[in-house]
């Protein structure tokens, strides 16, 4: 399971990057969905978000999730080519993968890399 | 023990297995007062009794075939009905298998819905169709729901023309009662005369979606081309409620801009019955298939390389979404959906053109005809394609009651939605009415005192 | 490229072939409306009887269906067929009426309307049944409508949650989120049972009221059925039952009796309507006397008493806080309501009790075969279907697969990952319609592919291996989004 060290992480597997205010769904969480086959993104540029406030839905073949904010913030971009490639999401979570991208973020209830993977790790499935 | 194949030996030996003494010792967990009640029901009929109780219940009503001549619709249309059609519906593998989640052991109801869905889109000039709904006004209901989720419930007016079917438009109010919606244009007293142009004032950049039917509930058919420019240039999305018979014969929804093209597909293939089950039909571009309700098949392929279909996008149905489901339906009318594409099938494009000709060419013969009958005159002068509204001299009431004394059903009576409508039967004529049915129902008109 | 075993009605094609041809018009000709007012072209296949026959045919012996074997799918009542029930839909009388006929004409349909109605509430212990919505879910719809109605009339406006256990159906949330109203989930306790100090902790006077299914989807009867129904509704909430597991109940008790205020039947899973490939079903609601007056319009009534001479003459009438029409037309009459009148006709008191007795022997007889191969989280009498896990330890088997392998044993898998509470769920629910010979083959097969998935898991993974069909890639389906198929782009040119 990948965990990057320089993101933040939430119990309901979001990411957040404090460096560029970038926010998605982890590797644990794609692979929990297995094929994405939807992306819709709830909010729009210019939107204030507060932390749990639902910003993306998504699809897979088998499953349906809401994405939450995991830092509130106002809304600077949203990956539009999402909706078109939303297996982007399974193939690299972190990186294309992004779903929105807030300034002035002030991250919530957040965990470093390695409280994620103890997180994870103890989850049984 | 009707249809149950246990017997005593297997019943005991089974028990046994189980653990328990008698039958009754399996529902301890019922609370005691209220187990095993007397149930007041009549005893029960062997199949030769219940067939012939059946056939006197039957029997006992006056039906379209066998008693009457009809010349009523308003959304239930009497046509013909070719043999293929019940045959294949008889076949058990179609009509007791089950919804088709294992898609290896049900290929049949797979690709059948598959054709059903292309037949659908084809004929309403729409980019794809789902699996079906309930009826036309539940689908109508599913287009309100689409647009109310397309907009993540930022928009939230709809404005719905008072020439939709009365019971659809009923159906909208009931089901948007939790939505908090603002309803517009849903007035039976508006001017009946004027065109869709002038729903156009009411569209404003609140509105989601506008709903108006074609040929309308009086009959008449409008372009609603123009509606829908202005409609888009507002944001708002555009339902239309179509016939499918005259769908074979009009420019198609599809051709004027339409987003969701809805409808009652009971005219192709299903029986009057009584008034269900029918068969409710919904298309709509691809940019909405996230947002409609109701199963969706799909091609693919399965591990050895055969073209094959299944449901699919199914991720937006109630049992994954549950409560952020756009809509809570499950089933869809199955089998009357293979029953419309056998329908469509066996009748093949120039057998569909005839029923449409005919049905066409018998209202205008027949509008013609009545309207020479002193008192009566046709309400309207737009374009129509199997229904027309007729002028009568005495209340709608009265001339129906005339007509049936002399063995005919006569129009829909519309006085009961339109106040300014007392006088005013919805006659409809399809191929099943005989040129002479049409003289004779003339005959009478002339004859009333 | 794939391989194609059935071409498309649209690919059986050919330009100029004819099926059923219509009369010449009898009537003096009409000019067509103007040409912009017409459509362009009309690309629908064209095909000989013979043609659309054979290719109908050939899709019908792709399903397995339950006539042609046995059919365990968890909650869906997969029972048999009466073929009675297909001559009786289809008389004439019911077939040729239409539903805006004047009453005085349709007296057969509506007394049978109204017997349904009656018999309905006899069997449920109801005050009253609309017999308008179409199906289960749109049963459901209706009956949370009824409880909003009903709250709202006495000026109760507080109330916006409904208390939905974690087993439930998805159409529960579902029916409950198309009204705004929100969902608060009630866990399960390690009987099954509805979890008595979660449901406490939950119910004050901002609940609209619980759904509740019962037996449930575990096929669990709820051993406290009587606390929870007071629970609800001492907080001022109203009760509604899910129907759907009715065939357990039949002649054993009534949700009347127990204290439910609404009740959404399925005439397609209890009453043996045939589910027809997933459709057309048909979902009356029952409910109790405080809220009769919030049902449906139209619902059948007597308009004019009869006497000892004569019948009374049936109409419709409009209850007094009526929640509005669900549908148009009167509801499913001809392929719902007329099949199932004469199905409890031919069953009687007696009868209708046989069923779910038998019904539930059958679901124990088979949980006591497995019980020793596959673990069952709920080990108690069960209801007329129970739940296993599709799973072992140290094997990566999982439910679907052991579900594809049943095809290869000439079975429908039950019904799989539901309830989502129990992990590699096998929901089975065998029906009161199967003989001790079945319930044997299927228990033992079901022991065989245990077997095999601890020493031959292959056999697993790949099947099913002997049907006509293999596993299908979903993901393609999903991604591709194929929904049409279209005439070929040359059509008009081909000869």
């Amino acid at each position: 399971m990948n965990t990057p060290t320089n993101l933040k992480y939430t119990k309901s597997d979001e990411w957040f990057d404090p460096a560029t205010g970038a926010m998605g769904i982890s590797d644990y969480a794609q692979n929990q969905l297995s094929d994405i086959v939807f992306v819709e993104l709830l909010v729009d540029e210019g939107e204030e978000v507060a932390v749990g406030k639902a910003i993306a839905s998504v699809e897979s073949v088998k499953a349906s999730s809401e994405i939450f904010a995991s830092a509130a913030g106002k809304v600077s971009a949203v990956n539009k080519g999402l909706s078109d490639k939303p297996e982007t999401l399974n193939s690299d979570p972190y990186g294309e993968g992004w779903m929105i991208k807030i300034e002035g973020g002030v991250a919530g209830d957040v965990m470093d890399s390695a409280a994620y993977e103890t997180y994870c790790e103890g989850r049984s499935h | 023990m009707t249809y149950i194949p246990i017997s005593p030996t297997e019943r005991d030996a089974m028990l046994k297995t189980v653990g328990v003494k008698s039958l009754d010792d399996l529902f301890d967990a019922i609370p005691k007062k209220h187990r095993f009640p007397e149930l007041n029901l009549p005893p029960a009929l062997t199949e030769m009794e219940a067939a012939a109780h059946l056939g006197e219940m039957a029997s006992s009503n006056e039906n379209v075939r066998e008693h009457l001549v009809s010349f009523l619709g308003a959304g239930a249309y009497h046509h013909y009905v070719p043999s293929v059609v019940d045959h294949m519906l008889r076949r058990g593998e179609f009509y007791t298998a089950y919804t088709p989640y294992q898609p290896e052991i049900s290929q049949g109801t797979l690709q059948a819905i598959f054709e059903y869905q292309s037949l659908m889109a084809t004929l309403t000039g729409m980019e794809l169709s789902n699996a079906s709904h309930y009826d036309g006004a539940t689908a109508t209901a599913e287009a309100v729901n689409l647009a109310y989720a397309q907009f993540r419930g930022k928009r939230k007016k709809i404005v719905m023309s008072p020439s939709v079917h009365p019971q659809y438009r009923e159906v909208i109010r009931t089901y948007s009662q939790g939505m908090g919606l603002e309803e517009a244009g849903d007035d039976a007293s508006a001017d009946l005369e004027v065109g869709p142009e002038a729903l156009m004032s009411l569209v404003d950049d609140k509105t989601m979606l506008v709903v108006v039917q074609y040929p309308d509930f009086f009959g008449r058919i409008h372009d609603y081309t123009k509606l829908i420019e202005d409609a888009h240039s507002k944001g708002a999305l555009v339902c239309i409620v179509a016939n499918p018979t005259a769908l074979l014969m009009l420019k198609t929804p599809g051709e004027m801009g339409a987003d969701i093209v809805v409808g009652e597909a009971q005219p192709f293939g299903i029986p009057l019955w009584y008034g269900g089950p029918y068969l409710g039909f919904f298309t709509t571009k691809k940019s909405y298939v996230h947002k409609m309700a109701g199963r969706l098949v799909g091609e693919t392929v399965d591990v050895r390389g055969n073209r094959s279909y299944v449901l699919t996008l199914t991720a937006r149905e109630q049992h994954i979404k549950r409560e952020r489901a756009t809509s809570n339906i499950c089933t869809n009318q199955g089998l009357l959906a293979l029953g419309c594409s056998i329908y469509m099938s066996v009748l093949g494009k120039q057998g569909l053109q005839e029923v449409a000709n005919l049905c066409y060419q018998k209202a205008h013969y027949a509008a013609s005809e009545l309207s020479k009958i002193d008192g009566f005159g046709l309400c309207f002068t737009d374009p129509f394609f199997h229904e027309f509204v007729l002028c009568c001299p005495k209340p709608a009431s009265e001339v129906n009651q005339y007509l049936l004394d002399n063995g005919i059903l006569g129009g829909y009576d519309l006085s009961k939605d339109y106040p300014a409508l007392q006088n005013h039967l919805l006659v409809a004529v399809t191929e099943m009415n005989s040129r002479d049915e049409i003289d004779t129902l003339v005959e009478i008109l002339q004859e009333m005192k | 490229m794939a391989t194609v075993i059935e071409p498309t009605i649209f690919e059986l094609s050919s330009p100029g072939r004819r099926g059923v041809t219509m009369p010449a018009s009898d009537v003096p000709a009409t000019a067509l409306p103007p040409k912009d007012l017409l459509r362009s072209d009309l690309p629908l296949p064209e095909l000989a009887e013979v043609d659309v026959v054979r290719h109908y045919m050939k899709l019908s012996k792709f399903n397995y269906s339950v006539d042609d074997g046995f059919y365990p799918l968890g909650s869906c009542t997969m029972k048999y067929n009466p073929k009675i029930n297909e001559d009786t839909c289809r008389l004439p009388g019911f077939l040729y009426t239409h539903p805006l006929q004047p009453i005085e004409t349709v007296q057969g349909n509506l007394a049978l309307m109204f017997e349904m109605q009656e018999w309905l509430k006899e069997i449920s212990g109801f005050a009253g049944v609309t017999l308008q919505p179409a199906a289960g879910a749109h049963g459901e719809f209706t009956g949370v409508l009824m409880m909003a109605a009903y709250h709202k009339s006495r000026g109760d406006l507080k109330r916006t949650k409904m208390l939905i256990p974690d087993a439930a159906h998805g159409t529960n949330p579902a029916s409950v989120g198309m009204l705004g109203m929100s969902v608060v989930t009630i866990p399960s306790d390690s009987r099954g049972n509805v979890d008595l100090e979660k449901l406490k902790a939950a119910c004050d006077d901002t609940v609209v009221g619980m759904m509740l299914t019962n037996p449930n989807t575990l096929g669990m009867f709820d051993e406290h059925i009587e606390e929870v129904v007071k629970m609800v509704k001492d907080c001022g909430g109203l009760m509604y039952g899910d129907g759907a597991n009715l065939n357990a109940l039949l002649g054993i008790v009534r949700p009347g009796d127990l204290g439910f205020d609404v009740m959404h039947f399925n005439l397609h899973k209890t009453f043996a309507v045939p589910h027809g490939g997933g459709g057309p079903g048909s979902g009356p609601v029952g409910v109790s006397q405080r809220l009769v007056d919030f049902l449906p319009a139209p619902l059948v009534g007597i308009i004019e008493e009869g006497d000892h001479e004569t019948a009374p003459l049936y109409g419709f009438v409009t209850p007094k806080q009526s929640i509005g029409r669900m549908k148009a037309f009167h509801g499913h009459f001809g392929g719902g309501l007329v099949r199932s009148y004469t199905y409890i006709a031919m069953h009687g008191p007696d009868g209708l009790k046989d069923i779910s007795q038998y019904a539930v022997l059958n679901a124990n007889y088979l949980q006591a075969r497995l019980r020793d191969t596959y673990k069952i989280p709920y080990d108690r009498i069960c209801m007329h279907e129970f739940v296993m896990e599709g799973q072992f330890e140290g094997s990566d088997i999982r439910a679907l697969d052991i579900s594809k392998r049943l095809m290869d044993y000439k079975f429908h898998p039950p019904t799989n990952y539901f309830p989502l509470i129990v992990h590699e769920a096998l929901m089975i629910e065998p029906t009161e319609t199967e003989n001790k010979d079945t319930l044997d083959r299927f228990a033992d097969a079901l022991i065989k592919i245990a077997e095999e998935a601890k020493s031959q898991p292959e056999l697993l993974h790949n099947a099913p291996s002997t049907t006509l069909f293999g596993r299908m890639d979903e993901v393609k389906a999903a991604r591709e989004l194929v929904l049409c198929c279209w005439l070929p782009e040359n059509y008009e040119q081909m000869v």
